[in-house]
């Protein structure tokens, strides 16, 4: 029953892990992982880690998978295109992680360390309190830390997203395509003002060639 | 009927390997994003299912601390991304290139 | 019982007071009208200040401790996953002045950047906490936690100049491989984990010692080790994981060019040595190979890519990863099963004097940012004698230093690296460092060349404003002085030495 279950989910967490890198189009690399991150978390509970598998579910497919999913539609990201690069990358990337995975496989499968039993289905060893009780104890100060670490991140995410309303003179000298400049003026603005602007910026080009 | 520890850990590192595969392979950044995330969750795999052979907390406790630098990041990053989409109009990672690399 | 003692609070404090002054920054920069932005710097000045002076309390203790009789030990806090040994001391001092220097270098250069954000204070401030973290922490959870907090607030300052593309595209691969690389870091950590059932650190330390056992397959620990260190040599930009360095250092402001190359390198050295020196203390004779290697290529692949830059902010960042191969000979000097306490030494004196001769250099890269000019172009040194006479003999200094010319402070950096490969028998390596070395100086000469040699290409005046001279003289007068007078840094750095408890450090001392 254990086994089968394991089996079970460990394959639908690895196709989701195939499909996210074998699907071309964002959303449905994100889709993929959330289906990693849900079986994920049954082997949690396998494993008789309760409380992690619910945190899994609602801070990591739940929160987290939210944030990219919610970015990718808004920045409206297309199906990937092939490049040059990424078939290069393609070409050094299978082997080498066949390379990889064989020796961390080869490695771990062999790791039979003198350990203890293992659990029974339902049997759980992490109750909320004992976890809350430890966070509060042994590890308060990376907890303490944390809490600075989430305060940045809030941060600078307002930082650098904000919205500027007026982009500063370009300074960079060395810019070789002034079009990208004209273009990226345009382009800080909202979207669908950011489209009209890009056209009366491309139609501006067009009239200096003409001039020129 | 039991699982050995040793089936997580080899499920930990194809999944490990999976995202760094991704992550070289893709171009789309947020793509390359999210390998990472499936690079952290291995390591959470990893993580929990030594917690449970070794019967110590403390393993489930690193967990939440990377789900917590997952999120970090995840939050600046994809500031970081909208900054970099609103100067470019680009998310192809091919084309992010004013410095040569 | 463990919990929350005045003993913690006194080792905390200066972690606490850096955080609650940034968070008055934040606070008082609501307050602010555009002009007065430079508040913001002296409230962040005054938080470096205090938490210096709950250093000194925390050094005081091991003063008492020694008047006492009592052999050096470290204290520790928090249920142990904090350690703050003399070790850590030095890095906390070391933090705080690179931040302070940076911060003095800062203000006029983000008004002429446009962004001067109380933001900007704030963010330095909590990286210094996550620094020290790193440099005091003995649970891997703290260490890992306190490197992702220095992290992700650099890549922020990064892209602080959000208008610029540069800074944003610098940001974004600063953030995917550093990210990368702490996800490589945390999955080594996981196996460390899985080998010793801990993530203390003393307790790693006693079972990798069990598992180096002869008779033991070594397997499952070399991963490990593998996999930790990939991690680490990310974050210290070594040669296989350099490519985000050029890239982060040239789009960031200049400013936190030199803090990433100082501070962050310098944390990033006291995470890499606590981890090497304390937990994988036993496992030495595996890692020296993997440092060799990585250090010959690191030497290379800097020192050869930095002879071809045109652009003075990448130029630096090549000779920073030079200067991360040289660093890593004081860790491979030694014997298979311990490090030479010479070269060990050698590093601390190292990251000290770097840390003034290189945000020295970034301070003169920084205040040839004017308006309408970005300055970091190696033209844009051109006849820079001329203009600011002062300002390019310091650079001079630094330069001359970065070269390892003797009677500067970077003399003694690489004195005791190569003394103490020498004293342990590693005559090629050491013959091969001093070749680098000599090919380093064309091109730090290259750069003294624009400076005194060419004329101007452009009119507009460099005016320094007063915290940037504060900053340089500072910097300069650090470089000039631990090179004529070294014995009170070595004194310094003899005494923060004396860590203990680890029976592989505990050695160190004889």
């Amino acid at each position: 029953m254990h086994l089968g279950l394991f089996i079970a989910f460990a394959v639908i967490c690895v196709a989701g892990a195939i499909s996210l890198v074998a699907q071309r189009h964002p959303i449905n690399s994100a889709l993929s992982l959330i289906v990693v991150m849900g079986s994920l978390a049954v082997l949690y509970l396998l494993l008789g880690a309760e409380f992690v598998a619910a945190i899994q579910l609602i801070v990591y497919a739940g929160a987290i998978m939210v944030l990219f999913v919610f970015v990718i539609m808004l920045l409206n990201a297309g199906a990937e295109e092939r490049t040059r690069g990424s078939r290069v990358a393609m070409a050094l990337g299978v082997p080498g992680l066949i390379v990889v995975a064989g020796v961390l496989m080869y490695t771990l499968a062999g790791h039979t360390a003198a350990g203890q039993d293992q659990l029974a289905i339902g049997a759980t060893y992490g109750p909320p309190v004992a976890i809350g009780r430890s966070l509060f104890r042994e590890f308060l100060l990376p907890f303490e830390v944390t809490s600075i670490l989430i305060l940045i991140a809030i941060m600078g995410a307002v930082l650098l997203a904000r919205y500027h309303a007026a982009p500063a003179p370009e300074t960079r000298a060395i810019d070789p395509d002034e079009a990208g400049d004209l273009l990226q003026l345009a382009g800080t603005h909202g979207s669908a003002a950011g489209a009209r602007e890009r056209r009366r910026a491309e139609h501006r080009m067009r009239e200096r060639e003409v001039t020129r | 009927m039991t699982v050995p520890l040793s089936y997580y850990l080899v499920l930990s590192a194809i999944l490990f390997s999976l995202g760094v595969l991704a992550f070289v392979v893709k171009r789309n950044i947020i793509t390359v994003f999210m390998s990472i995330e499936l690079m952290l969750n291995a390591v959470n795999l990893s993580f929990v299912s030594f917690a449970a052979h070794w019967h110590r907390l403390s393993g489930q406790i690193f967990v939440f601390f990377v789900m917590v630098v997952a999120a970090a990041e995840a939050a600046v990053g994809l500031a970081i991304i909208i900054a970099v989409f609103r100067t470019r109009e680009t998310l192809n990672i091919d084309r992010v290139n004013l410095l040569k690399l | 019982m463990p919990g929350f003692h005045r003993g913690d609070y006194l080792l905390a404090l200066p972690m606490m007071l850096l955080t609650l002054f940034a968070l008055g920054v934040l606070l008082i920069d609501l307050l602010l009208d555009r002009s007065s932005k430079v508040i913001n710097a002296w409230a962040a000045f005054a938080g470096l200040a205090f938490s210096a002076a709950a250093v000194h309390n925390i050094q005081r203790a091991f003063a008492d401790q020694a008047a006492r009789g009592e052999p050096s030990s470290p204290f520790f806090a928090f249920s142990g996953t904090l350690m703050v040994d003399r070790f850590a001391v030095f890095f906390f001092y070391l933090f705080l002045a690179a931040a302070a220097i940076t911060i003095l270098m800062s203000v006029r250069y983000l008004e002429v950047e446009d962004e001067h954000h109380g933001e900007y204070y704030a963010l330095i401030l909590f990286s210094v906490v996550g620094m020290m973290c790193m440099a005091a922490g003995n649970d891997l959870i703290l260490l890992f936690i306190g490197l992702e907090l220095m992290a992700v607030s650099t890549y922020i300052l990064v892209g602080f100049l959000r208008r610029d593309r540069r800074s944003n595209e610098a940001a974004l691969k600063y953030l995917l491989l550093g990210a990368f690389s702490s996800g490589i870091f945390a999955y080594g950590l996981s196996l460390l984990y899985g080998l010793a059932g801990s993530t203390n650190l003393q307790q790693i330390s006693m079972a990798l010692g069990n598992a180096m056992a002869p008779g033991k397959a070594r397997v499952v620990p070399a991963v490990a080790l593998v996999t930790t260190a990939a991690g680490l040599f990310f974050k210290i930009a070594a040669v296989p994981f350099h490519q985000w360095a050029p890239d982060a250092y040239e789009g960031a402001p200049t400013s936190i060019t030199g803090f990433m190359s100082v501070a962050g390198k310098a944390s990033a050295w006291a995470l890499l040595l606590r981890i090497f020196l304390f937990a994988l203390g036993p496992m030495r004779p595996l890692y020296v190979p993997i440092l060799v290697f990585v250090a010959i290529a690191t030497m290379t692949g800097g020192n050869l890519a930095a002879l071809t830059q045109s652009n003075v902010k990448r130029l630096f960042a090549y000779s920073s990863i030079a200067h991360v191969g040289y660093i890593m000979l004081g860790l491979i000097a030694g014997t298979a099963f311990l490090p030479n306490p010479d070269g060990i030494r050698g590093i601390l004196v190292y990251l000290l004097v770097y840390t003034f001769m290189n945000l020295g250099v970034f301070g003169v890269i920084a205040s040839l940012r004017r308006r309408d000019i970005i300055g970091d172009e190696l033209d844009d040194l051109n006849g820079l004698f001329f203009k600011a006479p002062t300002e390019a003999v310091l650079m001079l200094t630094f330069l001359l230093s970065l070269a390892g010319i003797p009677p500067l402070a970077g003399f003694y950096g690489k004195y005791f690296i190569f003394l103490a490969l020498i004293e342990s028998g590693h005559y090629a390596l050491a013959t091969l460092a001093v070749i680098y070395v000599a090919v380093s100086a064309y091109y730090y000469l290259r750069v003294a060349n624009a400076m005194f040699m060419r004329t101007a290409g452009d009119r507009v005046p460099v005016t320094i404003s007063p915290g940037m001279w504060a900053g340089l003289a500072i910097t300069g007068a650090a470089t000039v002085v631990i090179g004529i007078y070294p014995e009170p840094f070595l004194r310094m750095v003899n005494w923060s030495m004396h860590v203990a408890q680890n029976p592989t450090v505990a050695q160190l001392l004889r």
